[in-house]
């Protein structure tokens, strides 16, 4: 194996490990909730940016497979008895077809009507699942709770194998998303995102290669909704809604988008701030309105890619002194 | 290898290309040169398939490639650059070549490897060594010279073992001697690569200096072709491009 694959290994087992041992180190039943809701929206957040930083197709419309996510494994848990493991394979699937067939129509405009067209699709989902009311529940949700066979010695209705079940998802799920953008395809992307135009001309099939992101990104996506829906037990309109699709993309703007990682260092801050402002004011909606325009005016970028910039700078500098 | 005929195209009233036939022999060093607004660019832009010919063929080794996909005329072997030098930013020179590579080999959709797979890299080298990129391998694109980013134009469309080069003013913006690095750097491809190469060109001495045949285009039609000495000679030319410099220079 080669040198970069095995450092990316490491860090994911490190990162793994670290997950595993850190409720007996320190147990608090709001630290584990916090790393659930972490490995939900993580898995969220990191797979748009495949579409956002990578490939830079900045789709609005990404909640939707947050949405067939939940709703696809609550669904098929409530309604068809099958194995936890089978619905999961069943619901990403699913995803992976909607996905498809969103992205054959959306991939082929440009910038803002790409990511209207998302946004459009999404809302459409959105309208479906408050209308289908028999199916979903409509504006109520999907609730009654969901069964939870235990597979493999894992019972997902204790809270503590939940923790482990969702921290092994999101390090497997950022794993995925590494090696991606870390191939040719990965590579063939960037091209993409720079230049289209001229990936023609090198013979790249542009289309079928921003399908191929399109298609990967929302399957991923649907895991950390598959994730959600086990911690809430159900699922809701909300998911499909447009803020959904919002808050990744706050999350790719505070973390960055040029660091593998950017992404999950925004979750991160969105879900401290989330918590801890909305203890202290009323005025949530403000208090984060003020702390995006910091990042975006201050630092004009997400904190990773900031300070990944200030290093090179540092770099740079040292090696014209040397 | 080349041959256009009767290649016809119009931008609502303006006829950009009028019935243009022209070949291209095998191996030959060519020209295209004309005013500003003659249809040069259109005229590589409907043979590389950026634009739709109204009328008229593109003949390439006996198959008409008109209407295929850029990507597919591409893959038969017309490489491009632009003039304005159209590369990729926020990449590293090296990381472009090496991704061109894998494009040229169909490989660049694969998942099954980390980049760059390491049989790419003495072809990525190869080109970059041929443009003299080299020391500039590890520079993000956006921060190379202009004269290495039309460079770096020029060896993406290598990387592609393109049998026929189309260059649009690869000289464009650049100072004296920056232009005759250039110049050097397109006849040694040519000498070397044994590839047919067309390019545009505004500066006459660069193109009397190297081209082997010269097309002189105005308004859209072919106003005359012929050797460099012949084209210095043509009344015609002189009157619509050359003006009476270059006519005196020749009749001298």
């Amino acid at each position: 194996m080669r040198r970069d694959t095995l450092r990316d290994l490491a860090v994911a087992v490190i990162a793994w490990a670290a997950l595993m041992v850190f409720p007996s180190i320190y147990e608090s039943k709001f630290a584990i909730d916090f790393v659930i809701r972490m490995a939900a929206f993580g898995i969220f957040a990191a797979s748009l940016n495949l579409l956002v930083g990578v490939t830079g197709m900045v789709s609005f419309g990404h909640g939707m497979f947050f949405a067939t996510g939940a709703y696809g494994f609550g669904l098929l848990m409530q309604k068809a008895a099958i194995s936890i493991p089978l619905a999961m394979l069943l619901t990403v699937g699913a995803s992976a077809l909607v996905a498809l067939v969103v992205g054959a129509i959306c991939v082929r405009l440009k910038e803002i009507y790409f990511a209207f067209l998302t946004l459009a699709f999404q809302m459409l989902l959105h309208s479906l699942i408050v209308a289908w009311v028999p199916l979903t529940g409509g504006d109520q949700g999907l609730t009654g709770g969901l069964p939870r066979p235990v597979f493999l010695g894992i019972d997902l209705a204790k809270q503590s194998h939940l923790y482990g079940f969702s921290a092994t998802l999101l390090v497997a799920m950022l794993l995925v998303l590494r090696h991606l953008a870390e191939t040719p395809f990965g590579y063939t992307l960037r091209l993409i995102r720079d230049n289209p135009e001229r990936a023609h001309f090198l013979g790249v099939k542009v289309f079928w290669m921003r399908l191929a992101a399109f298609v990967a990104a929302g399957s991923i996506a649907s895991v950390g909704g598959i994730i959600m829906a086990l911690f809430v037990s159900g699922a809701f309109p909300e998911f499909a809604n447009w803020t959904m699709s919002g808050e990744a993309i706050f999350m790719i703007m505070l973390g960055g988008s040029t660091v593998f990682l950017g992404p999950i260092a925004g979750t991160a801050i969105l879900l401290v701030l989330n918590d801890f402002v909305t203890r202290l004011t009323e005025h949530y909606g403000l208090t984060l309105g003020l702390i995006i325009l910091l990042f975006t005016l201050g630092l004009r970028k997400g904190l990773l890619d900031f300070i990944a910039d200030a290093i090179a700078r540092r770099r740079e500098r040292a090696g014209q002194g040397g | 290898m080349l041959r256009v005929e009767k290649l016809r195209k119009s931008f609502g009233g303006l006829v950009a290309t009028n019935d243009v036939s022209l070949n291209f022999p095998p191996g030959s060093l060519s020209a295209v040169i004309g005013p500003n607004g003659a249809g040069k660019t259109t005229f590589f832009n409907l043979i590389c398939g950026l634009i739709r010919p109204d009328a008229g063929r593109v003949i390439l080794d006996n198959e008409d490639i008109v209407g295929l996909g850029r990507a597919a005329i591409v893959r038969r072997g017309v490489g491009r650059a632009f003039q304005v030098a159209s590369i990729f930013p926020t990449l590293t020179v090296e990381e472009q070549v090496l991704a061109a590579v894998l494009s040229h080999r169909e490989g660049y959709g694969r998942i099954d490897t980390r980049f760059p797979p390491a049989d790419a890299r003495a072809r990525a080298e190869e080109v970059m060594s041929m443009m003299g990129l080299l020391p500039r391998a590890k520079t993000v694109a956006a921060n190379l010279s202009h004269g290495d980013q039309k460079l770096l134009d020029i060896a993406l469309a290598l990387v592609l073992e393109p049998r026929v080069l189309l260059l649009d003013e690869p000289t464009a913006g650049m100072g004296p001697e920056e232009r005759w690095q250039m110049i050097e750097k397109v006849q040694e491809l040519w000498t070397r690569e044994k590839m047919t190469l067309v390019f545009i060109e505004h500066d006459m001495d660069v193109v009397f200096k190297i081209a082997q045949s010269i097309r002189v285009l105005s308004y859209g039609a072919v106003l005359a072709e012929g050797t460099p000495d012949q084209i210095r000679r043509d009344p015609k030319v002189i009157e619509a491009y050359l003006g009476t410099a270059h006519g005196a220079e020749a009749a001298s």
